[in-house]
């Protein structure tokens, strides 16, 4: 049977174009790979070659024609044995485009993607009712607890991760000779050598590229960002490349890697150095965001972090490093991702807060309480996965909630806030949520700017108010 | 630690065994598996099967083919988005890379990635990477875990000519050459990135564009699989000798546009036609096969008909495989833990 050469189409979105000129002529004999007529459109042109042998035995659509559909038979092949005759007379002169040919076989015609398109999507997980977050043993842990900094409790969660496994290592500016910018990772290199806690040149999109190589290739990877404005240099590495390709790769490639460090403003140090990127990261499907409180957070957030087998953007806060809590002493505390912590509990309004601002929610709730309000505070620990269902449950009881940030209000945490109210609380709310957030300007150095730009205690305690109405 | 000892690969140099028969005709039938996929994957594309990007590699084979001989099974893999040549060199099956195309369940990637991105733990091949340059620092920490790990094994980190004018190359480059990271870092020299000519975007020789990190670079007529086999074997040797990364130039040609809508205005045909009738790999290898009487035009038929079958099938494969689930949108996003 002699084959249809088809009109073929430059992209999927063209749908005709003109047949510019033939190179081959009827009769001439061609082989995989010859060119045998070009084709334009307005964007482009492109050269027909073929994939089959045999001899070009009839032209069907003469060169200058214009919007040539694609997919017409412009031509036919004859094949080995088969005369160009052979083929005109079965064929005959017609013009008429023939049906798709053999690709794919008979019958079971090509079924184009496009066709099937219009089936509807499942509908998204999203829409559905809260789930409960992942049970947590956590609070049997705090029995025997000691004092200890946020600072000391990521360095003990790492080194104990390390100590039980020996894929796990630390890479990034200052985390070995110089004990970590911060001093976050003081004391790993003298434990665990400079094989696993590794010092890198100012590189942030190499080394994370690198450490995303790492974690394809078997090992479990702890980034530090000196601080998390750096990782904008990096920020492709974490979404293109750790986030995206488990997806991607339908499912082979998991990426486990931790990428922590400083995030928010510190003091005083301006704009491109005080910035709070959970937003950022919590739009991409394929991460986990975690942003803890406490020195229990950190620690248990850390481990359950470094043993995810998922890419983890860790954002921890400058300022909180010195601060003391109490800590579970037990190795094995760990705080599952996805786990909200009801900081406090309260009747009259809902307060969520991560990082910096639990304190600062907490503090609000100490002056509300003054006034005779009981607002509930809400620790949220994991920015994404996000546990609604706490956040839901606590709104359903005080039908109020005031959403505390550092970062901007555009598409931030706060708006995020409100559309989960709107989807699952909307007939519980006795009043519109309010957000609390830094000012939408890059962040001033002059002290009494600066001061101005981020949320303040009485901010919270006036969001509360205007909840409540009074 | 149990390391595992490898046997090192000598410097061609010194050895330069004669390639045998048995190598030629496989570096032959390789060749021509990966243009004759990929000119079947051009028609699918024109049918409408494919959609999207799909960036050829008709023209490059010897590269992919002489670099992959010289490698050792463990050894690691990873390219950008002109991808599917490398895949099929790594011995990954050519029906689930055409079902991959094709966007269906067969694919590598359940036709959840396309041509730019597929993998295979199992061939050790790391994709498959659409931003151009970012599979250099990837490939580096692939060649970290080697060293980490201790394994013995290589990793050998496909770029192009646009591509090293990414900054994060030279970050990678930076800190191969420090940690004296087992990795070859094959700069794929087609002349254009895109539509820019070399001249019109890089200063300077490609190859030398690590001398200034230590690491040695190498020019290799990538037209001809043996003289890209005998650098390909000097550079395994010397990388994984523990002597830190090397670099490979090859200069090659593609004979196809960049992607499949290509405007061909920024080179002439003549010189297309000359690359491709004066110092095609394919054709080259093929006179020396009957030069050495290795092979006559009826056993290379055989070949070609073997190689024919393998690509009919995948592409009946490839379209006949179903699409995926509507239930497969909602998975791989995480991997549950």
């Amino acid at each position: 049977m002699p084959i249809d050469i088809l009109m073929p189409a430059l992209s999927p979105t063209m749908t005709e174009g003109k047949l510019a000129k033939w190179v081959k002529k009827e009769g001439d004999t061609i082989k995989a790979g010859d060119v045998i007529a070009e084709i334009e459109t307005d964007k482009a042109t492109m050269e027909v070659e073929a994939v089959d042998e045999g001899t070009l035995a009839k032209i069907l659509v003469p060169e200058g024609t214009e919007n040539v559909a694609v997919n017409t038979a412009i031509a036919l092949l004859a094949g080995e044995g088969e005369s160009a005759s052979d083929v005109s007379a079965a064929k005959g002169a017609s013009n008429t485009p023939s049906a798709p040919k053999t690709e794919p076989a008979q019958g079971e015609a090509a079924v184009t993607p496009k066709e099937e398109a219009s089936k509807a999507a499942p509908a998204a997980p999203a829409v559905k009712a809260p789930v409960a977050p992942p049970p947590s043993d956590e609070d049997r842990f705090f029995k025997n607890t000691q004092t200890m900094t946020v600072r000391e409790a990521l360095r003990d969660a790492m080194a104990e991760e390390m100590r039980k496994d020996g894929s796990v290592f630390v890479m990034g500016e200052e985390v070995a000779e110089y004990q970590g910018a911060y001093k976050v990772t003081q004391g790993l290199l003298q434990e665990f050598g400079p094989d696993r806690v590794i010092d890198t040149p100012i590189t942030e999109h190499g080394f994370a590229g690198l450490a995303v190589g790492a974690a394809f290739g078997g090992l479990r990877p702890v980034v530090e960002f000196m601080t998390f404005n750096f990782s904008m240099q990096a920020i492709d590495h974490i979404i293109n490349s750790a986030a995206k390709t488990l997806y991607m790769s339908g499912g082979q490639m998991g990426c486990p890697i931790v990428f922590r460090g400083p995030n928010g403003a510190a003091a005083r140090v301006a704009a491109q150095h005080s910035q709070e990127y959970s937003s950022w990261y919590a739009h991409i499907p394929g991460l986990k965001v975690v942003s803890p409180y406490s020195a229990a957070d950190a620690k248990g957030l850390l481990k359950a972090a470094i043993r995810d087998p998922n890419p983890v953007v860790f954002l921890e806060n400058e300022i909180l490093y010195g601060h003391s809590f109490e800590v579970p002493t037990d190795p094995d505390f760990i705080i599952p991702i996805g786990r909200a912590k009801i900081e406090r509990a309260g009747t009259d309004v809902t307060i969520t807060a991560f990082s910096l601002q639990v304190g600062m929610a907490l503090a609000a709730a100490d002056k509300l309480a003054e006034q005779g309000i009981s607002a509930e505070v809400i620790n949220l620990r994991s920015i994404r996965p996000l546990d609604v269902h706490t956040i839901v449950e606590s709104v359903k009881k005080t039908n109020r909630l005031v959403s505390v940030e550092e970062g901007w209000p555009f598409a931030g945490i706060g708006a995020e806030m409100s559309a989960v109210m709107m989807e699952h609380a909307f007939d519980y709310l006795d009043a519109p949520v309010v957000r609390v957030h830094g000012k939408d300007v890059p962040m001033p150095y002059a002290a009494n700017l600066e001061k101005l730009a981020l949320p303040q205690v009485d901010d919270v305690v006036t969001a509360a108010k205007a909840v409540l109405y009074r | 630690m149990a390391t595992t000892t490898r046997r090192r690969a000598k410097p061609a140099e010194n050895a330069a065994p004669e390639p045998t028969q048995e190598e030629l005709l496989h570096y032959y039938k390789e060749m021509l598996l990966i243009r004759r996929f990929e000119e079947k994957a051009g028609q699918l594309y024109g049918m409408g099967l494919i959609g999207g990007f799909c960036h050829l590699y008709i023209g490059q084979e010897a590269v992919v083919v002489g670099m992959q001989a010289a490698q050792l099974p463990g050894d690691s893999v990873i390219t950008s988005y002109r991808d599917h040549g490398h895949m099929l060199a790594c011995g990954m099956d050519a029906k689930g890379v055409m079902a991959e195309l094709t966007g269906r369940a067969g694919g590598y990637s359940k036709g959840k990635g396309g041509s730019m991105h597929m993998f295979s733990r199992e061939k050790n091949f790391y994709g498959g990477h659409g931003i151009v340059g970012a599979q250099t620092p990837i490939g580096t920490g692939l060649a970290f875990a080697h060293k980490y790990k201790k394994d013995g094994c290589i990793d050998v980190c496909y770029l192009g000519d646009g591509a090293v004018n990414q900054g994060q190359v030279y970050e990678s480059f930076n800190m191969a050459a420090l940690w004296k990271l087992p990795v070859i870092y094959v700069i794929e020299n087609n002349k254009y990135a895109m539509g820019t000519s070399q001249q019109r975007a890089s200063a300077g020789e490609l190859y030398l564009r690590g001398s200034a990190y230590g690491i040695p670079g190498k020019q290799v007529n990538g037209m001809d699989v043996l003289e890209v086999k005998k650098a390909a074997d000097e550079a395994v040797a010397y990388v994984r000798g523990g002597n830190g990364p090397m670099i490979l130039e090859m200069k090659t040609y593609r004979y196809r546009g960049h992607s499949m809508s290509d405007p061909a205005k920024y080179r002439t045909k003549e010189e297309v036609n000359k690359m491709r009738s004066e110092y095609d790999c394919i054709d080259h290898l093929k006179s020396l096969l009957f030069t050495k009487g290795y092979a006559d035009e009826e056993s290379l038929k055989v070949i070609d008909r073997d190689v024919k079958a393998v690509v009919t099938e995948a592409a009946d494969f490839a379209t006949t495989s179903p699409e995926p689930d509507a239930s497969e949108l909602w998975t791989d996003i995480l991997v549950e833990a």
